[in-house]
């Protein structure tokens, strides 16, 4: 199956791709501050623009593998503009914990993050995913060069970094968690052969 | 034995949506979320967010009864409403979800029920739906609530204290713990027929408290709130409210309490006793291991700009009467 979508279509996809990224995004606040979000909105836009980020970076490490499976090319085109929404909704997330749960008592952000093991690891991630971000354009990718891809090789990393937080955040119900897990595990299983030739240059047989 | 009679004024079968069904539709409804262009809306964001949810509102409320008490007097702060109180819930037999109690009880029957007293006691007795009501008096008592998750609500329960259903049943001697035990009824708790939906935990859920807890004033059995009788999500028909524990102390919708010498087992310590003490005293200097417990969200109204952070007390504010319960005993270590 190869299918083939014309250089004019793509701005219109784009636009569907930002319309499908914002309106939950606004939806979600505009609920919140008007408090029909539940009896915990605070809860509520703290999860769901977790899981909001975790979802649409596992659909950006889902774009190369199904571009190569179904010789469907353009969607690489699609992986900046999910990877930048990804870290969109991870800003969200950071913010929110910082504005509303904490509400920029900076010294608990501060002790939160150090103290507790499963918001340094989503710390950690989201640093990576903002080098990401900021070395996205096509201007630094030219001026990059190799270590570009380098680089943005850590979004393997971040995923890891993320199904972890996800997993230790929660008090007993960790299915979900564990599905997710299982879903990375096998994103990264479709680039075995990658995965392994770096084993391979890290421990020459 | 928990035995079952059908009485008539009992919910019939047929006005209430099929729990089954219903947990299906939404168990489908997620797992298609999870691919495709649905992703984003997978989670926990809930059903006010989304149309697609909007069908999924139970048939069938279940009815509360106004109840006679004598009310609290005047409270200067500011309660928790009562549409929060009944819509955010940690109540795993029906979902570990917040919103997901309120929604997946509302076909949960609570006549008949029997609440049984027993173990290391003189006079053990059995409360039936109608004596939970009548056997003692009724009183409002205004208290906080404080969850080991770092929310907090302010709540109008009605109920009568633990002390004069201890001093009915006679302990003996040996009675040093007092072992409480929520309803197992799979067929009605779906969360105890699904462990994704249960939130992993085994049931039935189990507490206790120390005898001389027990009969601390401010120990209740509550069967009420807001003037009502307790909707299923806030623990009906009858629950614990120990307010100067964390909310998972506070047992609902119990069916038995025995008197015993030692030390029972509960329900989140078996989980995970690292994180979950046997006492889960209210202490803003002993932080769960994953989060502080020095501040607390009270929650109430006004949407996520409400400033609402707070300070946690030292026994969630009630130090003065119970501070004298644990002298000498190392707080850090019985957590």
């Amino acid at each position: 199956m190869a299918l083939t979508v014309s250089a004019q279509r793509i701005p219109y996809l784009k636009a569907l791709v930002h319309l499908a990224a914002l309106y939950p995004l606004i939806n979600l606040y505009y609920t919140a501050i008007d408090d029909r979000l539940g009896a915990d909105p605070v809860e509520a836009v703290i999860h769901f623009t977790g899981i909001g980020a975790l979802n649409l970076l596992l659909i950006s490490l889902l774009i190369s593998p199904a571009a190569k499976f179904f010789k469907m090319g353009f969607l690489i085109q699609f992986r900046r503009i999910i990877g930048l929404y990804a870290f969109t909704y991870a800003v969200c997330h950071l913010l929110n914990f910082l504005s509303f749960e904490v509400q920029f008592d900076l010294q608990l952000f501060v002790d939160e993050i150090f103290e507790r093991p499963y918001i340094t690891v989503g710390m950690t991630a989201f640093l990576f995913l903002l080098a990401l971000a900021v070395t996205s354009t096509a201007k630094v990718r030219r001026k990059m060069k190799r270590k570009w891809q380098t680089l943005h090789n850590f979004s393997y990393l971040i995923g890891l970094l993320v199904v972890i937080h996800f997993y230790w955040s929660v008090k007993s119900e960790i299915i979900e968690p564990l599905i997710y897990i299982a879903i990375y595990a096998l994103l990264m299983a479709l680039r075995h052969q990658k995965l392994r030739g770096w084993v391979k240059k890290i421990r020459p047989r | 034995m928990l035995i079952k009679t059908t009485t008539h004024s009992s919910c019939k079968e047929h006005q209430i949506t099929d729990e089954k069904v219903y947990f299906e539709r939404r168990d489908m409804l997620k797992k298609m979320g999870f691919f495709g262009a649905g992703a984003l809306l997978s989670g926990t964001a809930g059903a006010s967010v989304f149309d697609i949810f909007s069908d999924d509102q139970p048939t069938a409320i279940f009815k509360q009864n106004a109840l006679k008490y004598s009310p609290a007097g005047d409270y200067n702060g500011t309660l928790t409403p009562e549409a929060k109180v009944v819509s955010h819930n940690n109540f795993y037999e029906f979902g570990a979800q917040k919103h997901q109690p309120a929604e997946l009880s509302q076909g949960f029957k609570v006549n008949p029920w029997q609440l049984k007293i027993s173990g290391e006691v003189e006079n053990p007795l059995t409360l039936d739906h109608d004596d939970l009501y009548s056997s003692f008096d009724l009183e409002e008592r205004i208290y906080r609530l404080r969850c080991v998750e770092a929310w907090s609500m302010v709540v109008p329960w009605i109920g009568f204290s633990l002390a004069d259903l201890v001093k009915k049943a006679k302990p003996t001697s040996k009675a040093k713990y007092l072992a409480f035990e929520t309803l197992h009824d799979p067929q009605q708790m779906p969360g105890q027929r699904s462990r994704r939906l249960g939130g992993g935990i085994d049931y039935p859920y189990l507490e206790g408290l120390r005898i001389d807890e027990a009969m601390n004033p401010l120990a209740l059995m509550s069967v009420g709130l807001y003037g009502k009788t307790l909707p299923p999500q806030n623990g009906a028909p009858i629950r614990l409210v120990v307010p100067w524990k964390y909310g998972f102390k506070s047992i609902k919708s119990v069916v038995g309490i025995k008197f015993v010498e030692k030390q029972p087992p509960t329900t989140w310590n078996i989980l995970a006793a690292n994180e979950y003490g046997f006492y889960a005293n209210v202490n803003p200097a002993v932080d769960h291991p994953r989060w502080s417990q020095a501040s607390e969200r009270r929650i109430t109204t006004g949407g996520i700009f409400a400033q609402n952070r707070i300070a946690t007390l030292p026994f969630n504010g009630y130090g003065e009467e119970v501070a004298g319960l644990y002298s000498g005993m190392n707080l850090r270590k019985y957590y």
